[in-house]
Order: C-alpha cells, then structure tokens, then sequence
C-alpha cells in the first residue's frame, strides 16, 4: 500500500486530527459527556440489555438504564486553526477490551469517569492508562442524589498520584464538559514538559 | 434458536446483507497495512483506474465521500458503514490507486506547539 506519513505533508494541506478517549465503568455517563460538547450526534453502536446480559453487567445502582454502547462512541469538536478534536468512548465492559489498544494510539490522553457509588468500575480504565503511560485525569460525575465525596478522598481511593488530577464534573453540561478537556490538555502538556 | 417461519426479515430487521459480504469475506485489509481511526483519506485527483478494479456500491459510496481529506471514523459514519468494512474496502481502492491514505502519528503526542493549539482552541469554544 502507499502510504505516506502525514508530517511530509504541509500542516496547511491536511487539517490535524487529535483525539481523547472517554474511559469509565457501565453506565457511568461516557456517552452522555461525548454528546454534550460534540457538534455532531455522538455515533454509536448499542445494544439492548437482555436477560442473557444480566449477570454480564452490573447494574447495581445504575438508574434506568436500559442499553450499553458495546462497539464504539465518538464525537467530534472543530477547533480554531483547522484541528478537529475527536472524542472516543471506550467500551465500558471488560469483554469489549481488545479494542482499546487500537483507540489508544496517537491520544492527546483519556478522560476517566468516575460514580462515586461504583468507584470499583473504573479501577480497569486507570490501571490501563497508569500502565500505557497516557496522561489521564479522574472526572468525578455528579449525578443528583449522589452522595458527594471530596476529589481527595476519591484520589485516595483509588491510589492516584499526586499529579493525577481529579476534577468533578456534571457529564449533561458542555461547559462542565470543556473543563474537563482543557484540565486534560493541561496535564498532557504538564506531562510532556516533566520528562524533558 | 426461534422457528425459521418467526424470523422478521422485513425492513425494520435492518440489513440483511451481513456486514462483510460487502468484502466478500475479508475481515483485514489484504496488505496488512494499519490504518487508525483518525488517519486521512484523500482521492487522487484524476486517477486511472486499472482494468481489474471491480468497485461495488460500498467503494462507490466511500469514493465519493473522500474529494476532501477526510477522517476513517467520519467516512465510517458518512457512508453508514462499520469501520472494519471501511478498512477493507480502503484497502482495495488504496491498491487501485484511487485514494492515498495519510496516517496519523501512532506514538504518544509531545508536539508541545500541538498542544496549545488544542489547548487554546478548547478554551475559545
């Protein structure tokens, strides 16, 4: 096959893609977060949760959730100066994991949503990401009703470094939403600055 | 499994043709090649195609999508087809020449200037 790689060709001539992966356990607000600062309808592929399911996916605490993305969710966001940022849901059960090495490669870093009520879902995304080296950052989101923990305490939790930033977040609110990208982007940079 | 007679095949069933009958039959691009999500997909301007090159609907569909570079994922999504398929047939008009494939940097992003850019551009949204 041709293939060419992109820096021979002029930045003005191919607009750059970058992407984010949104992490997280089941039902925990990954598609809802990508919908909410995309411009286009996040694409995705669902399936309704059958009873052959149950059992399969822990729906303990999930309010009424009746289909999970099982394949792949993204969304897209235009920036200035011709970049268009992508955003991909990762999927949320264990079974559908062979696919995250692929959406790993060439990521500015991940976004890992957290449910204070489920903390033990995402235990899988952050091992992943400490292991590959991504920067990542814990996105605590807050439904209502939710019984609310202090970033620290959840940090604890889940054993995070000191530079690992955990942020609180409504998944429904695009300016809630573009914080948590710009705290990523921020990190990333952070990242790339601490091991020169 | 349900009595062939139960069995809905009427519209609302979705696509009958299964997904890589549109291949026929590959489930990886016959070069082997990677190509990412995020890579571009731009059509050569004015290419010949040579005589053995058989384009079904699908390529067709992908084919007129790609005038402009165009991302994997937003060709996937444009042509309402599964990105595995996209891979596939990408490859055969890869090998016919009709389209060039532009690949995405697969490592870690340390391009600090890259960066800000997304940086700022996030935060002029």
């Amino acid at each position: 096959m041709d293939y060419r790689h992109s820096d021979q060709v002029t930045a003005e001539a191919v607009p750059a893609a970058m992407k984010i992966l949104v992490a997280g356990g089941f039902g925990v607000g990954k598609t809802t977060l990508v919908g909410s600062i995309s411009e286009i309808l996040p694409l995705r592929t669902e399936e309704v949760l059958s009873d052959l399911s149950i059992g399969v996916d822990d729906v303990t605490g999930v309010r009424q959730k009746t289909t999970t993305t099982v394949a792949m969710d993204f969304g897209r966001i235009t920036l200035r100066a011709g970049h268009t940022l992508y955003l991909f849901g990762t999927p949320g059960q264990e079974r559908f994991w062979f696919m995250w090495d692929e959406l790993s490669y060439g990521a500015i870093g991940a976004v890992v949503i957290a449910d204070t009520q489920r903390l033990d879902q995402c235990f899988a995304a952050v091992d992943y990401f400490e292991q590959c080296g991504m920067p990542f950052l814990v996105a605590i989101n807050c439904f209502e009703g939710t019984p609310a923990y202090e970033p620290d305490e959840v940090r604890a939790a889940l054993d995070l470094s000191q530079e690992t930033p955990v942020i609180l977040c409504d998944a429904r609110q695009r300016e809630s939403v573009r914080a948590v990208l710009v705290a990523l982007v921020k990190h990333a940079l952070q990242q790339v600055r601490v091991s020169r | 499994m349900s009595d062939p007679k139960d069995r809905w095949l009427d519209q609302e069933a979705g696509p009958i043709v299964r997904p890589y009958a549109l291949t026929r039959g590959r489930t990886v691009p016959a070069s082997g090649a990677y190509v990412g999500l995020i890579d571009m997909v731009v059509a050569e301007a004015g290419a010949r195609l040579p005589a053995e090159a058989r384009l079904n609907p699908e390529h067709r569909r992908i084919l007129s999508r790609c005038g402009d570079p165009i991302t994997v994922v937003d060709l996937a999504a444009e042509a309402d087809l599964p990105v595995g398929v996209v891979r596939v047939l990408l490859s055969d008009l890869t090998h016919w020449g009709a389209i060039t494939v532009l690949s995405a940097p697969r490592g870690r992003v340390t391009n600090e200037r890259l960066l800000r850019d997304v940086l700022h551009g996030l935060q002029a949204l």
